[in-house]
């Protein structure tokens, strides 16, 4: 079954297409999450109840939302971004970090998110840190590219030509 | 219309479209030329892919039973959209529906024929309300005519003469308020028996000496006159006024067989 027939039978409420799509998408969900909240055992809750509310809300996507994966995405993040703001509120130290992506990247520490740094670190390899920076905001974060260009002092207008060169490096590190 | 692919793809608009930073329109306009253009829809792939990757290689280790955990709490879900009601169990939502349009149509027949109702009778009630109209203006014309009529009488300059029954028929009696001032005489007729068929009563100011009669007038449409009340021009000297039967149209001389009523002034 391709992607189209799945969403269509998730839409459906048909648990058999959910549990697919939850098995190619979970990990990412999950991991996206992660990036974050920087905790594993938290992540995997906010992941379960995002899926959860993907499921109450499979009927409000369609195509002018974009790709079902930027959807989902779009909910986990928002997701993840409310619990670092509410923890934020009981522990001032932690602010929600910009370079989160940046931080794993270069140190590599981070016990609790129990990341795949290694292969982390081969994806984002040769990567300059504002490339990190527009990945971590334009995908991660859910910046706009306004927001991005202010955050990284660059015109708007070099917004969409720089994150097609990142993407790219890492589509070459992939290979 | 044709499209440079390589520059589309080249400008970034895909890697925003995938981050999910399009407009609506935008990503509709982006899936159409995915459709046109399989280099775009394999472009499109390739970025979701490179996300995945990362999103993936951010995972923390996952355990087993994640969607057992998921399904477990979808049990508990009861789907509020409108496809899921449609589509699953009972369409209770749309029994509710039908009622409610049903009810609705009832509802506005009912108001519809209420209104009507109403309608109609305001109509009616308009109708009553010209019609006791028309009554009250013509009892205010009516009432205006009698005060007008009894204020002639009372008037200071009338002399009221009293036209006794003669001969003919000594029942009868007759009235006449002359005001000399303006030269008119109201005739009160209420005394009089119907003139029959094809006659008139003709009214006469008289001088005795010797005996001048003068017309001046017929009480024509006597039947008709309810109040039997007629007004008559009189600039004679009169020294008395008699009223005689006579044939329609009236006579030049009075018919003194036919002499009902007779009355002389300041007598």
């Amino acid at each position: 079954m391709d992607l189209d027939n799945l969403i269509q039978q998730f839409q459906k409420k048909d648990t058999v297409a959910f549990e697919t799509l939850y098995n190619m998408y979970a990990e990412n969900i999950c991991g996206a999450i992660n990036v974050i909240v920087k905790d594993s055992e938290r992540s995997q809750e906010i992941c379960q109840d995002v899926f959860v509310k993907i499921w109450e809300k499979s009927n409000q996507y369609d195509t002018s939302k974009g790709r079902f994966f930027t959807w989902i995405l779009n909910i986990a993040r928002n997701a993840a971004i409310d619990e670092v703001r509410s923890k934020t509120h009981k522990n001032k130290k932690k602010n929600l970090p910009v370079d989160s992506l940046v931080g794993i990247f270069e140190s590599g520490e981070d016990l609790n998110s129990k990341m795949d740094t290694i292969g982390l670190q081969s994806l984002l390899k040769g990567l300059k840190e504002k490339c990190i920076l527009l990945i971590d905001m334009l995908y991660f974060k859910g910046y706009t590219q306004k927001e991005a260009a202010k955050e990284l002092n660059t015109p708007i207008g070099t917004i969409k030509t720089r994150i097609r060169s990142c993407i790219s490096n890492i589509r070459k590190n992939m290979a | 219309m044709s499209m440079d692919v390589k520059e589309y793809i080249a400008s970034g608009i895909l890697e925003l479209y995938v981050a999910g930073e399009l407009s609506p329109e935008e990503n509709l306009e982006v899936q159409h030329y995915a459709i046109q253009y399989p280099e775009i829809k394999k472009e499109i792939e390739e970025i979701e892919k490179a996300i995945l990757e990362l999103t993936e290689a951010a995972s923390p280790k996952m355990s087993q039973d994640g969607f057992a955990k998921v399904k477990a709490e979808l049990g508990d879900v009861i789907p509020f959209t409108p496809e899921a009601s449609s589509g699953k169990g009972t369409p209770w939502g749309s029994y509710l529906g039908w009622a409610a349009s049903v009810l609705l149509a009832i509802g506005l027949f009912w108001m519809y024929t209420e209104n009507s109702k109403l309608k109609s009778e305001i109509e009616l009630t308009n109708q009553e309300k010209q019609s006791l109209e028309d009554i009250l203006t013509d009892t205010q014309e009516e009432i205006t005519s009698k005060e007008t009529l009894l204020q002639q009488i009372r008037d200071k300059n009338v002399t009221v003469i009293a036209l006794g029954g003669q001969t003919v028929s000594p029942s009868s009696y007759a009235k006449a308020y002359w005001n000399k001032e303006e030269s008119k005489v109201i005739i009160d007729a209420q005394g009089l028996p119907e003139p029959p068929d094809g006659f008139t009563y003709q009214v006469w100011s008289l001088k005795l000496d010797p005996l001048t009669p003068t017309s001046i007038g017929l009480l024509d449409d006597f039947a008709s006159q309810d109040t039997r009340l007629f007004t008559l021009e009189n600039a004679n000297e009169s020294e008395a006024f008699g009223i005689t039967l006579e044939p329609e149209g009236g006579s030049k001389t009075p018919t003194l067989e036919q002499l009902y009523t007779l009355g002389a002034v300041g007598s």
